[in-house]
């Protein structure tokens, strides 16, 4: 009891001194963020005909099922009463941020991936369900749902819908990333959340994260797979997650110059929480890092001729500081934005547990279950083009 | 007065019956406003209160009628109403830049009364501001609430269905004044009700009963007899954080502008 009164510096509403949303909550935008933009990067080949990363295209849609179908749990698991969330469906509040995004989740797992993952593989879906035997053999026929004609006029509208899809996804993705970022936003109580670039802030940062995942899992899965990678693919996607850190680290530091230009009531107390509690989280982890580093990293590969084999340790380098630096960021959003009171006269602490059901235990199994559904996916449903044909 | 045997039983019995009787009525009669639960009409009201600085003496009578009648958690950081300490240094005029900042203290909630800090006559400013839930006419804990389960009753309390309360802590988030908490007992959210189960039976909350000093004051808004009125108008009243434009309908008396 008397701890979490320790962990008070200055003075606090007596209700804020616990913290009402754990690391778990920083999971969330951080997995959905990988959705997107895992997303948003397969739908650079299909909409706008960036051959070059053609091979990543099925990966990056598998990545974005895996994370997507994770994104709840943490949520599911901080929830006092997780037996009641159904409430959010059957009884949504319209005016809550938090119960539409409920109904945005659903429309871009059904309508959106999960369609355009099944038109994109229905062809290898009926070719595995004639070639296997078995439980194996049912599994397929019943991902078919019944649709086993792959002959080429069929496989042109499959083609034609799912790119229909793809263009409908994309600005679902932005939705559903942006509207996270809504969430937190739209909080007016809270000056570190409430600002109208929070969404778009999130957005990008979210396409940066996805774009990272997917080069990473890509270099790791071709190594897996003793192949090696399409170098003008990583190349081209080291390219663009180099593009889209420049925008979302440029929103960043304007939404930081605006605030430190207006001074109003609330930023003496958030500056001083940037210069001590999250100095280590903001400064060095996120912007520093997480940030700075990994862009000069990208841009030195832009810059200077390199050899294939320092390329790749490049973007390995980069690609896991990104991801350092974008779960920084949601940190630093999530429980900075708990850690001063709404008086601005004072300061709490976050004091992570490990083994409980909010604590630092069920965080990373949450942060490996996709990876583990995902390699289940890439199992179930082969994302390499090259073997069907080898 | 010569009062013989068969007078005094007459005049002993009629007293008997008489004081059995205004003894019940006692509590409406302090209540203020007498009323049946069942002539209590949601649309004939609408609840606000008035605080007035000057009156309170931090005594914490407030604080701990409040966890008592409304079963509230005892540790020192689950409150559904509180009372802080001010102390606010002598302004530096010479020094525009330099602003007011005060010092704030609120040890359990103000539940066990404050001991004495501060000597009187430095030049400084020290007042007690009770603080509860501000009852919001645009409540941002109700928008947000993703269920419903925090909603604004007719008669303008806000109110939490705990029975449909998912504990997402949304609302915990959106209010701008730190009046909400999770009940650990019951994985929902809890903050002040007004006495709801008190007001509608025409008695005012504990808080306000409980005041030594009637620095508190259940006012309804809708009554164009209650005493409220009357007070608003002859008063420079403020509400906290207008700036939020929440329809705060707590109405504090003499708030220092150093008050957050």
């Amino acid at each position: 009891m008397d701890s979490v009164l320790q962990g008070v510096q200055g003075f606090m509403y007596p209700n804020e001194v616990e913290l009402q949303w754990s690391v778990l909550i920083v999971l969330y935008p951080f997995v959905t963020g990988l959705v997107a933009g895992a997303f948003i990067l397969a739908s650079l080949e299909r909409v706008f005909n960036v051959e070059a990363v053609k091979p990543t295209y099925r990966l990056a849609l598998l990545t974005a099922l895996a994370f997507l179908l994770a994104a709840p749990l943490p949520l599911q698991l901080h929830l006092g009463h997780p037996e009641r969330s159904y409430e959010m469906y059957t009884t949504p509040h319209t005016t809550s941020a938090m119960a539409m995004f409920g109904f945005v989740y659903l429309w871009y797992l059904l309508a959106v991936l999960l369609l355009e993952i099944w038109l994109d593989y229905r062809k290898d879906i009926v070719m595995l369900a004639r070639e296997s035997r078995g439980a194996k053999r049912l599994l397929y026929r019943t991902l078919t749902l019944g649709s086993d004609n792959i002959s080429a006029r069929s496989l042109e509208i499959d083609s034609k819908v799912g790119r229909f899809v793809t263009i409908i996804g994309i600005p679902s993705a932005f939705l559903l990333h942006g509207y996270v970022g809504f969430i937190f936003g739209s909080v007016k109580a809270n000056p570190w959340w409430s600002t109208p670039l929070m969404p778009i802030v999130f957005l990008f940062s979210a396409i940066v994260s996805g774009i990272a995942t997917v080069l990473l899992l890509y270099m790791f899965l071709s190594w897996m797979r003793g192949r090696k990678p399409d170098m003008p693919c990583v190349d081209t996607m080291g390219r663009y997650l180099l593009y889209a850190f420049i925008i979302d680290f440029s929103l960043e530091m304007l939404d930081l110059i605006h605030r430190i230009y207006e001074a109003d009531e609330s930023f003496k107390s958030l500056d001083f929480m940037v210069h001590t509690r999250l100095y280590t989280s903001q400064v060095i982890v996120q912007i520093v890092v997480g940030t700075i580093v990994p862009i000069g990293l990208l841009a030195l590969v832009q810059l200077v001729r390199t050899t294939e084999i320092a390329r790749k340790g490049f973007y390995l380098a980069a690609g896991m500081l990104t991801l350092v630096g974008i779960f920084a960021m949601r940190w630093n959003v999530v429980i900075g934005g708990q850690l001063f009171s709404k008086s601005f006269l004072g300061y709490t602490t976050y004091k992570m547990q490990f083994a409980t059901r909010e604590g630092l235990l069920p965080a990373i199994f949450l942060l490996l279950l996709p990876l583990a559904i995902l390699w289940g996916l890439v199992k179930l449903l082969p994302p390499w083009p090259d073997e069907e044909s080898a | 007065m010569f009062v013989d045997r068969r007078g005094f039983l007459k005049e002993g019995g009629r007293l008997l019956v008489l004081s059995a009787a205004a003894a019940g009525a006692l509590d409406s009669v302090l209540a203020g406003r007498p009323e049946e639960a069942d002539a209590y009409r949601l649309a004939d009201h609408w609840w606000g209160m008035i605080i007035d600085i000057e009156k309170c003496i931090g005594c914490g009578n407030c604080v701990r009628a409040c966890k008592t009648e409304n079963d509230v958690p005892t540790e020192p950081y689950y409150f559904r109403t509180w009372v802080e300490r001010y102390h606010v240094p002598p302004k530096d005029l010479v020094h525009p830049e330099a602003e007011d900042h005060p010092e704030v203290d609120s040890p359990n909630g103000g539940y066990d009364g404050f001991k004495e800090k501060y000597r009187a006559g430095d030049g400084s400013k020290n007042f007690f501001v009770p603080k509860l839930c501000n009852h919001c006419a645009h409540s941002p804990c109700v928008q947000v609430c993703p269920v419903g389960a925090t909603f604004e009753s007719p008669d303008g309390v806000v109110l939490v269905d705990k029975e449909y309360c998912l504990g997402c802590r949304y609302c915990v988030q959106a209010c701008p004044y730190g009046c909400r908490f999770i009940d650990p007992r019951t994985e929902t959210v809890d903050k002040c009700s007004l006495c709801y189960h008190r007001i509608t039976k025409g008695r005012t909350t504990a808080c306000c009963e409980t005041c030594p000093t009637g620095a508190r004051t259940l006012g309804d808004l809708k009554d164009p007899r209650d005493p409220i009125h009357e007070f608003l108008r002859t008063h420079g009243v403020q509400i906290l954080k207008p700036q939020m434009a929440t329809g705060a309908k707590v109405y504090y008396n003499g708030l220092d502008g150093s008050v957050r």
